[in-house]
């Protein structure tokens, strides 16, 4: 255990402000790709979603598709890209890594948020005069953000895991502590290193958590029935499963 | 019985198969003792000799060539390959899983002496009988080196008539030094090239252990030097220039055979003629039918062990 | 190509070696999540506990896990162990929650029914309860697996060998094949063993097919089962494939 006092220790010394590898500095590259990474995974997948949530049309296809992408090694998809693309564009190749980790589970989280709308609430829009796309936009889109936001949670969780892969191609970002600590068997450095990964994924987790709770359109969550349930298990992860994290 | 629920029963049955075969494989897993390392061959004056190597291409490429030269002398070999890196493999070596293992002599005695200061072939391969474990000896190194070296691409060189470290000095532009990560914290890494040579350099962290990544860096110019080790075949191309390293910053690394000294005299006589024969170029050529050639560790081995007229 | 043609000896070994660090922890986790997830659908207190604790569980990247074990385990830093002690942490933090859902699931007029023609709990459970979770118990051990096996590569990066192995002697040699076939390989491995848990899973529910229930049936009563807690449902079907294998 005292490796882990080591690595505690190793966290607080004033060296992390200085030195080569100046902590904050490290945190802020991590958190940048994951936030362009999951940018860009949204982009691409919220549109995709809605419209396979909205028409019913397609999901079979994006379920397969997703199911294969979530067997992909994240580590091989860096290695070879980077190869390809060379270590200058290693960004460009670490992003697409990054985006094709986040994007299954924004597009299941918006697919299912549509489909969780219960139907006789769609007929009633409809019936009021709404345009599919009206629809679409200020009925199915606000009651499915809950599921959306819990989607993107985990593609979050997802890319903040992985990028510790980014080291590996001169990305920096947290995983060169782990690097490094593993290859000149200092063991504080791996230690501290993995401590605060471990604390990114949990105030990421805990942000979108609070996001979710706060996107929950307040007529659901003082109603009844189905939004009471939403609340009894508001402390529960989402289910959404991780995949291939690394 | 419609056709449709016959095939629906055989499709049970096939599954109810591949169920049993998955409990069988399992059952096998269970049994399995190479979570521990594989082997556990006591080493005795008969039995067979358990030979591991690094998770390194070129390592396991000279592992072969020692099995291949023992198998050929009337011995009994296992191959216990690629185990990882050397915290792994030499708690196999002293728990007596294996009992061979091609190092490297720098690498090696610096895992156990971390702030050695010896830098020469002669002066580290002295070193290690004292800075190795009790029961593990190093036998005689070959004068093959695979070690650190600074390189840069073969026009910066001209351009700025760079072909020692030395020289570095005088380099007006930023400096850029690529390497795996580990390598900004070693001793000859850019504290050591500051110290030795007064250089200033930037650092960039490319875990592929100066392979291609860190190869096309350097051609690129996104960094001017990079860590590549010297048996690299690459590096004989012309594209690059090792640069001179007179201040001995980095360590020599003289390919060595590290035994459990209960097989010391099984393999001491064998493994000598061979060693003797691995240079440096050789080496290069071993590793360049491994990287070009794509050859598998093998062949390569009873290529070369044949050519040498080593092996019958 | 050259490479892959000269290779497929090592290729298949390495699928050995990768499918059995694969099997273990997901065999473990099966053997803890459900004793874990039943308890979590019987006692109502420990149910928040049990699955908050999966749940932080299972937000810890990998690597970071996997280095921080030695120390807890005592456990050499470059040991395949630790790869297996994470693999299997996920597989239950992800299992549990998925058995919990799945006794839920269970219709209650069933249970009911069983224990008015007088079935002792403990039969119950083996006859009644765990045959008709099993679908959600399977999509659920689906889920685990294809992460598993695509998480193992990440061992390579601490001294385990695997298909990942591939990768990082790939991008030493710079053989691009080489990379391509770990990963195709790879994923091959996670098709296969979800193929594989799909069938098992079919064989031990025959009445799900004699029945006539259709793949759309089942998926539509899950997706009702799951109406208050859909992000499950949702991800679980864009993982496995839903009823569509």
């Amino acid at each position: 255990m005292s490796v882990f006092l080591e690595g505690i220790a190793w966290l607080f010394s004033p060296d992390r402000l200085s030195g080569p590898n100046p902590l904050p500095e490290r945190l802020a590259e991590h958190l940048g790709y994951t936030l362009l990474a999951l940018v860009i995974a949204a982009v691409i997948a919220v549109p995709l979603g809605y419209l396979i949530g909205h028409t019913g049309r397609g999901r079979d296809l994006a379920v397969g598709l997703s199911g294969a992408a979530r067997a992909l090694p994240s580590l091989g998809l860096l290695f070879v890209l980077t190869l390809l693309v060379g270590i200058g564009d290693a960004p460009v190749a670490a992003t697409i890594v990054f985006v094709v980790l986040g994007i299954p589970p924004i597009l299941a989280g918006a697919y299912a948020g549509f489909e969780s709308v219960d139907r006789r609430v769609v007929d009633a829009a409809r019936s009021v005069g709404m345009t599919p796309l009206q629809v679409a936009l200020r009925v199915e889109a606000p009651l499915g953000l809950p599921l959306l936001i819990a989607g993107v949670r985990s593609a979050a969780l997802q890319i903040v895991s992985t990028a510790v892969l980014a080291a590996y191609v001169n990305l920096g970002g947290l995983g060169i502590y782990l690097q490094r600590g593993i290859q000149l068997r200092s063991y504080d450095e791996m230690i501290g290193g993995a401590i605060v990964v471990v604390l990114l994924a949990f105030a990421i987790d805990g942000f979108f958590a609070l996001l979710q709770r706060l996107c929950t359109p307040a007529g659901v969550r003082v109603a009844g029935g189905a939004a009471q349930t939403t609340r009894g298990r508001r402390h529960r992860r989402p289910a959404t499963p991780r995949g291939a994290a690394q | 019985m419609t056709a449709v629920s016959t095939r629906r029963r055989l499709m049970r049955a096939g599954a109810a198969a591949v169920a049993l075969a998955t409990a069988v494989t399992l059952t096998a897993c269970g049994t399995s003792d190479s979570l521990s390392g594989g082997g556990e061959s006591t080493a005795s004056s008969s039995g067979a000799i358990t030979i591991g190597s690094q998770d390194y291409y070129s390592n396991e490429i000279i592992a072969e060539i020692y099995a291949q030269a023992l198998e050929d002398s009337g011995q009994t070999v296992e191959r216990s390959f690629r185990i990882g890196q050397r915290d792994v493999y030499m708690e196999a070596l002293t728990s007596g899983e294996i009992q061979l293992i091609p190092d490297y002599t720098g690498n090696l005695l610096q895992f156990y002496d971390a702030d050695t200061e010896l830098r020469s072939s002669e002066e580290v391969a002295a070193a290690l009988p004292d800075a190795l474990p009790d029961g593990i000896s190093a036998l005689e190194a070959a004068p093959a080196q695979d070690a650190d070296s600074y390189n840069v691409s073969a026009e910066f060189s001209s351009a700025n008539g760079i072909t020692s470290l030395t020289d570095l000095a005088d380099y007006d532009g930023t400096l850029t030094v690529g390497g795996n990560a580990e390598l900004e914290s070693r001793p000859y890494g850019p504290d050591g090239l500051k110290e030795l040579y007064g250089v200033d350099v930037d650092f960039a962290a490319i875990g592929d252990s100066g392979g291609p990544l860190t190869k096309q860096a350097i051609l690129d110019d996104d960094i001017q030097l990079g860590d590549i080790y010297s048996a690299d075949p690459d590096l004989a191309g012309g594209d690059f220039v090792t640069l001179d390293d007179p201040e001995n910053l980095l360590l020599a690394q003289n390919v060595v055979p590290v035994v459990d000294d209960a097989v010391a005299d099984r393999v001491t006589d064998v493994l000598a003629p061979v060693n003797a024969a691995l240079t440096t170029d050789e080496l290069i050529a071993l590793n360049a039918a491994s990287v070009n050639d794509q050859k598998d560790a093998a062949t390569i081995a009873t290529d070369w062990l044949t050519s040498k007229g080593l092996l019958g | 190509m050259t490479w892959i043609l000269a290779n497929l000896g090592l290729i298949g070994d390495l699928m050995l070696v990768h499918l059995r660090l694969s099997l273990i922890p997901v065999v473990v986790s099966i053997l803890v999540a459900v004793p874990l997830g039943r308890l979590a659908h019987r006692v109502g207190w420990l149910r928040g506990g049990v699955l908050s604790v999966v749940g932080l569980l299972y937000t810890i990247p990998s690597l970071a896990l996997i280095t921080l074990l030695p120390p807890l385990l005592g456990t050499p830093v470059l040991s395949d162990v630790n790869v297996l002690v994470a693999l299997g942490l996920y597989g239950v933090a992800l299992l549990t929650r998925s058995v919990a859902d799945a006794f839920d699931a269970v219709d209650a007029d069933v249970v009911r029914s069983a224990m008015a023609v007088g079935y002792t709990p403990l039969r119950r459970f083996w006859t009644v309860e765990l045959p008709l979770a099993v679908p959600v118990i399977v999509a659920g051990t689906r889920v685990v697996a294809v992460s598993t096996v695509s998480l193992v590569t990440v061992g390579a990066l601490v001294g385990s060998r695997n298909l990942g192995s591939l990768f990082t002697d790939g991008l030493q040699r710079g053989i691009v094949p080489e990379i391509v076939a770990g990963i195709v390989a790879t994923v091959v491995l996670a098709l296969v063993l979800d193929l594989v848990i799909a069938a098992v899973g079919r064989a031990l529910t025959p009445w799900a097919r004699v029945s006539g229930t259709s793949g759309a049936a089942r998926r539509a009563s899950r997706r009702r089962a799951h109406r208050a807690e859909v992000p499950g449902t949702a991800a679980e079907d864009a993982v496995t494939g839903g009823g569509a294998a």
